[in-house]
């Protein structure tokens, strides 16, 4: 095979309190794309930013074409040749799209930016892309999907010898990943070697020709894909058999008729999101929402907490006509919603692990009513048990956590306020197959325990498993609900997604 | 040791007893404090004193940074409470009159108080961005003080009132204990019940604060009605420690010093985490900085030059990038050498 392109070895890089990579070797050859395989928290980010210099190494060697390298800052990477999409996409939303694909590189003539210019070479990027997009529109009028897709498109416009995308497709559509997947292909075929996280195993298979895999910030394996099977490779991320992943069998295939309603929304609509529609949650049910992205799913759940406004309808709650002034009205019916956008609107990731958690319980009491110090610690150390929250050291600020694990802990922070109905938008997105299957048996034991769940995700064949009844959502209409019944499967449902019926 | 140094009131603190000793060297007798007619006199009793007027307003200050705003008006506010206080010590019969004093403090506090409840007003029910919002007042503010005074200078004879700037209680400075005795029961108050946790959530993340059911409408209006109430004590200090109320200067500018006391005690401007003892020692810093100008003997046209430059090794100091490169430099201890597991790769 020749000589690696870039060859990382032995790396080491310690945060305050974790060990984020040890002795990690890791090897990209030309041409090819390489899946870099770990649970959330295994140190993959880490690996990415040590390559291009975000954060400094504490011991290890990096070497590109056989010379020694290391990099002061993501822009001397770029300008070795490597070119990065980080798992945070930071760009600038209050900038238009043409603007945040030529930022720090603008075309200038005489000093001035040219504008003209830089409309017209943007407009032909996404093209190659096959995104229609409004170039001098201001990024933040689009979708976290299509604002992803424009960090990609800036990324592969520089003449770059190795393409470094860390979980770029956490919040693509099955349109929009296959475009990406078109536009990979077509790099790699001019020799550009690509580095590619993501936890959707399907991709991983679809698209990769090896894999470095992490545990635990240390290397437990290097294959190449057709060697090693999915049951393998996930043995070998989370480091033990798979009793974690047998199906949740049974849920499911109950009715849900004669238990009390919890929430029931009449005729409730927003205009501009969703449709006025009709919808039930019984207690105990798991009610799930599949539909393609933007088609409303999160729209119609956030009027059930009142994160919004409803405008038409009204909702009632154990039977009784309630308006919803808001988050905290809802709270007061004991209703919990954990937003799809962790980073924007669910932590607040200055505060710590323990601050975050009690954070909401903490509000519905009022500043005067503080939580005594002990209660928290207890309350804290239970959910931090209960859901397996990493690194278990409650002050360490969020922001320091993982994904996954920043996840369960907005998932804890609803859980101690004991809702009776608890709204989950897309809880398993961007996190590993450990943590997923936790939260997917936390789903069915909390509605075994009378609780109704509300649940989002953009996974079918996740809605499928956990879901008694399923609404399916298309063009910000509530279309269909179907009983989750044998007949249900995921054709069955894919054809209801996509014909309304 | 490392502790020592992470900690985030470290660097201040240095610069604080750099500073304190730079006097030393160029005035021996720096450190004496003489007990004279039961007072306390001394170098170091005067920048407490100069400090207590402006950490009362930093105070304030702090709390409405941690929610993510700004108050450009306390400044103006400064200068109502001392115009207000003066002109009804003025019209009294007898300015002595310990009664009549209280009612005119009462009356000016009970106005900061109002002018606090308009600036949140504006911030948190209409919306406008705190620091247009606040600019309002800063501009207004000065007019009515001016009107308040007629656009005189209104002097004093009243002793009570001249207790509260330039009296003493057990021998030490009344203000200062003031000044400490607010910044004690604020501290106290915000760390006991859930308002300072609620504060830092909303200046961290309010969208992700108010989907978690915190109301910030009532936090935001009660902090800059705290503001408000501590530039207004202020401004009684500032007034009575002169005998006098100028609404054209009085606390002119006291603002920016605030806002500087509030960073250099290690809150970010971004709002979230705050610091109500960082707060304190940024303000005695900034006017230990006053006072080493004099004694040091820099000459008046540089004055404001070498402030400004310690100041940039002040905010340095506290930004979170360069304290990260500093400690990285510091060689630490040398990680234990684990021995590591070599994995059999297959490619
Ligand atoms: N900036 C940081 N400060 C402290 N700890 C961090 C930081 N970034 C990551 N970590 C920790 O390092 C470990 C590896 O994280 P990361 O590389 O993000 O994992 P992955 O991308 O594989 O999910 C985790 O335990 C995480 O909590
Ligand atoms: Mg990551």
């Amino acid at each position: 095979m020749g000589t690696a392109l870039l060859s990382m070895s032995g790396i080491s890089k310690q945060f305050p309190g974790v060990k984020a990579l040890e002795g990690v070797d890791f090897r990209l050859y030309q041409g090819e794309i390489h899946a870099l395989m770990g649970e959330n928290g295994a140190g993959k980010s880490t690996l990415i930013k040590v390559l291009t210099g975000v954060y400094d190494i504490d011991e290890g060697e990096i070497a590109l074409d056989g010379r020694p390298v290391r990099f002061a800052g993501p822009q001397q990477a770029t300008e070795a040749g490597i070119s990065t999409v980080y798992q945070e996409v930071n760009l600038c939303t209050n900038l238009s799209v043409a603007e945040n694909i030529f930022i720090g590189r603008e075309p200038t003539k005489f000093g001035r930016i040219q504008w003209g210019v830089m409309r017209r070479r943007a407009t032909d990027l996404l093209q190659r892309l096959e995104l229609d997009l409004d170039v001098t529109a201001q990024l933040s009028t689009y979708s976290l999907a299509v604002q992803q897709l424009v960090a990609i498109a800036r990324a592969i416009d520089v003449d770059a010898k190795i393409l470094v995308l860390d979980e770029p497709t956490s919040s693509l559509d099955a349109g929009e990943v296959a475009q990406l997947f078109r536009i990979m292909r077509q790099l790699k075929a001019q020799g550009i070697a690509i580095v590619f996280v993501s936890h959707f195993l399907d991709q991983i298979y679809e698209i990769c020709d090896r894999m470095t895999i992490l545990r635990n910030g240390r290397l437990v394996g290097e294959h190449l894909v057709a060697d090693i099977s999915q049951l393998q490779l996930v043995s070998l991320m989370i480091g033990k058999e798979l009793a974690l992943l047998e199906r949740l069998e049974d849920a499911g295939k109950r009715s849900f008729d004669a238990a009390p309603a919890v929430a029931q929304a009449h005729d409730l609509g927003r205009s501009g999101a969703v449709e006025p529609f009709n919808l039930t949650i019984h207690q105990g049910e798991v009610v799930g929402l599949a539909g393609l992205l933007g088609s409303g799913r999160t729209e119609l759940a956030r009027l059930f907490f009142g994160a919004d406004k409803a405008d038409t309808g009204h909702l009632e709650i154990d039977g009784k006509p309630v308006t919803m002034h808001g988050p905290r009205a809802a709270m007061n019916h004991d209703i919990a919603y954990c937003s799809e956008n962790r980073k924007t609107e669910g932590l607040v990731e200055e505060l710590s692990v323990r601050e975050n958690i009690i954070l909401a319980l903490q509000a519905a009491r009022g500043w005067t009513r503080p939580l005594p110090r002990r209660r928290q610690d207890e309350l804290v150390q239970k959910y931090i048990d209960a859901l397996n929250i990493n690194p278990k050291d409650p002050e360490l600020p969020v922001r320091n956590l993982s994904g996954g694990n920043q996840q369960k802990v907005l998932l804890a922070r609803w859980l101690i306020t004991e809702p009776r109905l608890l709204i989950l938008d897309e809880p398993t997105r961007g996190i590993d197959i450990g943590a997923k299957a936790e939260i997917q048996r936390l789903v069915v034991e909390l509605s075994d325990g009378g609780m109704a769940v509300l649940f989002i995700s953009a996974e079918l064949e996740e809605v499928l498993r956990l879901s008694h009844r399923i609404g399916v959502l298309r063009d910000r209409r509530l279309v269909t609900q179907l009983e989750n019944t044998d007949a249900v499967d995921l054709d069955r449902l894919t054809e209801t997604i996509a014909s309304g019926t | 040791m490392a502790a020592i140094i992470k900690h985030r009131l470290f660097w201040p603190a240095v610069i604080l007893v750099v500073l304190l000793v730079t006097n030393v060297f160029f005035s021996g007798s720096f450190f004496k404090v003489e007990f004279r007619d039961g007072h306390l006199y001394g170098s170091v009793i005067d920048i407490l004193r100069a400090s207590a007027p402006l950490g009362l307003v930093a105070l304030g200050m702090t709390l409405v940074i941690a929610t993510g705003g700004i108050d450009l008006s306390v400044g103006a506010v400064v200068a109502i409470a001392g115009a207000l206080a003066c002109l009804r010590i003025s019209g009294l019969d007898d300015q002595n009159s310990v009664t009549g004093v209280l009612l005119a403090v009462g009356l000016a506090l009970l106005l900061s108080l109002a002018l606090g409840v308009w600036n949140g007003f504006l911030v948190a029910t209409v919306g406008i961005q705190p620091i247009i919002a606040t600019l309002i007042l800063m501009v207004a503010g000065r007019g009515l003080a001016q009107l308040i005074t007629d656009g005189q200078i209104i002097t004093i004879n009243s002793s009570p009132y001249k207790m509260i700037g330039a009296g003493y209680w057990l021998g030490l400075p009344l203000c200062v204990i003031i000044a400490v005795g607010v910044a004690v029961v604020a501290g106290l108050i915000v760390r006991r019940s859930a308002l300072g946790l609620l504060l830092e959530s909303v200046g961290g993340n309010a969208e992700a604060s108010r989907l978690a059911g915190i109301k910030s409408r009532w936090l935001i209006l009660i902090v800059y009605v705290f503001a408000g109430l501590c530039a207004g004590i202020a401004g009684l200090m500032i007034s009575s420690n002169v005998s006098s109320a100028d609404g054209n200067n009085a606390g002119l500018l006291i603002e920016l010093d605030a806002i500087l006391a509030v960073v250099i005690g290690g809150t970010s401007l971004a709002g979230g985490r705050f610091s109500i003892a960082g707060t304190i020692l940024g303000a005695v810093i900034i006017k230990t900085l006053d006072i080493t100008i004099y004694t040091v003997g820099i000459p008046p046209e540089v004055t404001l030059l070498f402030k400004a430059v310690v100041v940039v090794v002040l905010c340095l100091a506290q930004a979170p990038k360069f304290r990260e490169k500093f400690q990285r430099r510091r060689p630490s201890a040398p990680a234990t050498q684990a021995p590591q597991q070599k994995v059999e790769v297959t490619a």
